[in-house]
């Protein structure tokens, strides 16, 4: 396996405010093109980690890097990764299009062409003529369907979700996560997600990661 | 390494938004009120105690605190009996209309106090259609007119509390064979307790240091600490015992805030239950009653009377517009220099001074407030921060305005006396006004969840990106709202102008008082008109503002 090539972490701890520890000496690697689940009980500090890779969360020790690079000083916002919360967290007060722009208008991307990608986002989650709607129309399995589009938008080199599905129940659960197995692999997304439920681990990843009290069973 | 480049900057500018409105609070509020304890307690620069048995020792002060207390705990008592009802129909029972109700009803609220109090004098004084009760110039009035105001405070405050109210416990003690009544006293009432004892210390709050209603109703007679310290500042040129009049005030406001915030800790606490309303039965009748009852006698009848003598002429024959017009073209007994219309102007324009000081102040004050840091040690001095903006919402408009006139004649460095101007007036309003726009304003921002902001970064969004596309546009609506409040509330600001207008600049409400109290009948219906007009231009722009209010957005406790 080439470190060069994805995301490296390596004896990453992350602490609360208090200095206990959540996560402990993680180390993981993630190939490019690779789909890499996160499995663990709730409480395990899995989505801690996966926080510590996005920035968001500060680590105690240890290095998160990319084809080389430490990111360590590098902001959230600038690391280039995408992230996908379990709720979505939609922007309210904007439309399903505006959504999924939000991105690419960052990235200063030409209007036309920012309106061929929403279009094609839109047709790949299965949501194609919804880009006027506003997001508080939507059904939890369609928010998230565009959450996912969102994240997907901007064209991340590391695609994070964090218990994408979690929120949704049972029957569709099932549906999306072979949905999102077919669309990461299609997109060719490195991705990386989180999540307690082992079939939806095995049907989305290619490999399964296992973590419990903080840290990765080997 | 980028990072830290930027991090300085960005430490900047969160270090600039909170400390520009700390230091306008430090130096137009903070200063002049220590300056006014200094006064109290020295005389020519040394420490001197003697002012405070000397005025302690006046039988007029204690009838004037007397004064203070009967009228802000019976007014109080009056507005909590009235209130719950109110609480109940607009909150508990589902009706049509509802939703204009409840607006309606945070006009009185804004409703200036020179307004109000001009509206009791058209009923109850002379000529006033009620005359005849005798109750001019009583303790009776001065507590309805300062029930007018707050009824609708104890509405709000109980009935955002009541309507997540678990009300199975209530139906359960009627199981058991407890009759409505019972069931209300045994269960509902102790329940509430909490909201109607915060909503309550507010209200004395608000009581105790009200000032125009006062003035204009109460007379020497009932004159309470506000109208004291006014007396004696711009009557008497007495600083010394108006200072120490204005530390009693202190620790009247003093023991009411913490009661407050005590109370409101506690019921809090007790929020975020469920949301229970019902359509009106047969059993409600009592209730509809006192609740219709509270809305004619106490806020339709005085404002009537107003509109309707507002229009009446000098003898009393037939509709006139005389008096607006007088409001132009004033006649050769007015007491004023300029006209009426001189002061709308100009109160209009202090107004919209005021309201963009205070907006953008609350904004920024919100902006920092509202960040959820990850050190303990920012986390504490935001909560610090938060109650130091907070402070001139305890303190009384007449202390403010006393002490702004104490303090800025020393020159600030910026080579002129700042009271020889009128610019105090718009920076008093804008002080009062703040912390209402920013318990309008927290909320809102309160309620965007961290991980929105985290979505936004992820897609690339830089810090100060977050800020214009995510809490911006969220404000927005509510700022809407805040301005107008802001707005209201500096254009009926009547004590701490008081102080500060020069005879050649007078605002609108300062106005009003002065007409009130010239024996000139051609003043008075003068005043009944420009009362008219200050109430339309109020009321008018908070319901303007109330439309503005997002549904489901609870902005504050008042």
């Amino acid at each position: 396996m080439s470190v060069q090539s994805g995301l490296v972490v390596s004896d990453v701890s992350v602490e609360y405010t208090n200095g206990i520890p959540v996560v402990r000496d993680a180390s993981l690697e993630v190939v490019r093109g690779e789909v890499v689940a996160l499995l663990g009980p709730s409480g395990c500090g899995k989505s801690t980690l996966l926080r510590a890779i996005a920035g968001l969360e500060p680590l105690a020790t240890g290095s998160v890097s990319w084809s080389g690079e430490d990111l360590a000083g590098v902001p959230p916002h600038r690391r280039g990764f995408g992230l996908v919360f379990q709720d979505g967290q939609l922007f309210v007060h904007k439309s399903v299009a505006e959504n999924i722009a939000y991105g690419l208008r960052v990235q200063r991307t030409p209007r036309d062409e920012r309106q061929a990608r929403v279009s094609e986002l839109l047709e790949l989650v299965g949501l194609a003529g919804y880009g006027s709607r506003s997001v508080q129309e939507l059904s939890g399995g369609e928010r998230q369907r565009v959450a996912l589009a969102r994240a997907l938008a901007p064209k991340p080199r590391l695609l994070l979700l964090d218990e994408p599905l979690s929120a949704l129940d049972r029957e569709l659960r099932d549906r999306l996560a072979d949905d999102l197995a077919v669309l990461l692999r299609s997109t060719h997304t490195t991705a990386m997600l989180v999540t307690h439920d082992e079939g939806e681990a095995t049907t989305i990843a290619d490999r399964v990661v296992r973590m419990r009290s903080g840290r990765l069973e080997p | 390494m980028r990072a830290s480049d930027r991090r300085l900057p960005r430490a900047l500018a969160w270090g600039a938004a909170a400390a520009i409105p700390a230091l306008f609070v430090g130096v137009f509020f903070l200063w002049p009120v220590l300056a006014l304890i200094a006064t109290g307690f020295t005389s020519d620069g040394r420490l001197d105690l003697a002012g405070i048995p000397e005025v302690l020792g006046l039988e007029r002060s204690w009838r004037v605190l007397g004064n203070t207390l009967a009228q802000a705990s019976l007014a109080t008592a009056l507005s909590i009996a009235l209130g719950i009802p109110a609480a109940f129909v607009l909150y508990k029972l589902k009706f049509r209309g509802r939703s204009f109700l409840r607006g309606l009803l945070t006009v009185p609220f804004v409703l200036p106090t020179v307004v109000v109090g001009v509206a009791f004098t058209a009923l109850f004084g002379p000529g006033g259609s009620l005359h005849v009760l005798g109750l001019d110039r009583s303790l009776l009035v001065v507590v309805l007119a300062l029930a007018f105001f707050n009824v609708t405070v104890v509405a709000r405050t109980v009935g955002g509390y009541w309507s997540q109210l678990d009300s199975r416990q209530a139906q359960a003690a009627r199981m058991l064979g407890a009759g409505p009544v019972r069931a209300f006293l045994a269960i509902t009432l102790p329940a509430l307790g909490p909201a109607i004892a915060s909503a309550g210390a507010l209200v004395f709050l608000f009581c105790a240091t009200s000032f125009g209603v006062v003035l204009i109703l109460g007379g020497r007679e009932f004159a309470n600490i506000e109208t004291e310290i006014y007396r004696l500042t711009v009557q008497f040129l007495d600083l010394r015992s108006a200072a120490v009049l204005s530390l009693v005030q202190f620790a009247i406001v003093a023991l009411a805030l913490l009661a407050s915030s005590l109370l409101r800790k506690k019921h809090e606490r007790a929020y975020g239950m469920r949301h229970e309303e019902r359509t009106a039965r047969q059993g409600d009748a009592p209730v509809l009653i006192v609740f219709g009852a509270t809305l004619i006698f106490l806020h339709v009848l005085p404002i009537a009377a107003l509109v309707w003598r507002s229009l009446q002429g000098v003898k009393g024959t037939g509709v006139t517009f005389a008096n607006y017009v007088a409001l132009v073209d004033p006649p050769e007994s007015s007491p004023l220099r300029g006209t009426v219309f001189d002061a709308i102007g100009l109160s209009l324009w202090i107004a919209c001074l005021a309201t963009l000081i205070a907006v953008v102040f609350g904004m920024m004050v919100v902006l920092v407030v509202s960040r959820k840091p990850r050190s303990r040690l920012l986390q504490r001095s935001i909560s610090l921060y938060d109650s130091a903006i907070m402070l001139p919402l305890g303190i009384s408009a007449v202390t403010l305005g006393f002490g702004l006139l104490l303090t800025m004649h020393r020159r600030l460095g910026i080579g002129f006396d700042l009271r020889t101007s009128i610019v105090l007036i718009p920076i008093a309003q804008a002080l009062i006004a703040l912390p209402l726009v920013v318990r309008t304003l927290l909320p809102v921002l309160r309620g965007i969840d961290t991980r929105t902001r985290e979505a936004a970064m992820m897609l690339g969004a830089t810090p100060a990106r977050v800020l214009a596309t995510i809490d911006f546009p969220l404000l927005g609506r509510t700022a809407g709202l805040a301005l107008g409040f802001a707005f209201a509330v500096s254009l009926g600001e009547f004590g701490a102008t008081a102080f500060l207008v020069r005879p050649d600049a007078q605002t609108l409400p300062v106005v009003i008082a002065t007409l009130v109290g010239n024996p000139e009948p051609a003043s008075y219906g003068a005043a009944l008109a420009a009362s008219v007009v200050l109430g339309v231009l109020s009321a008018g722009i908070m319901l303007g503002a109330e439309r503005l209010r997002p549904a489901g957005i609870s902005t504050g406790s008042w």
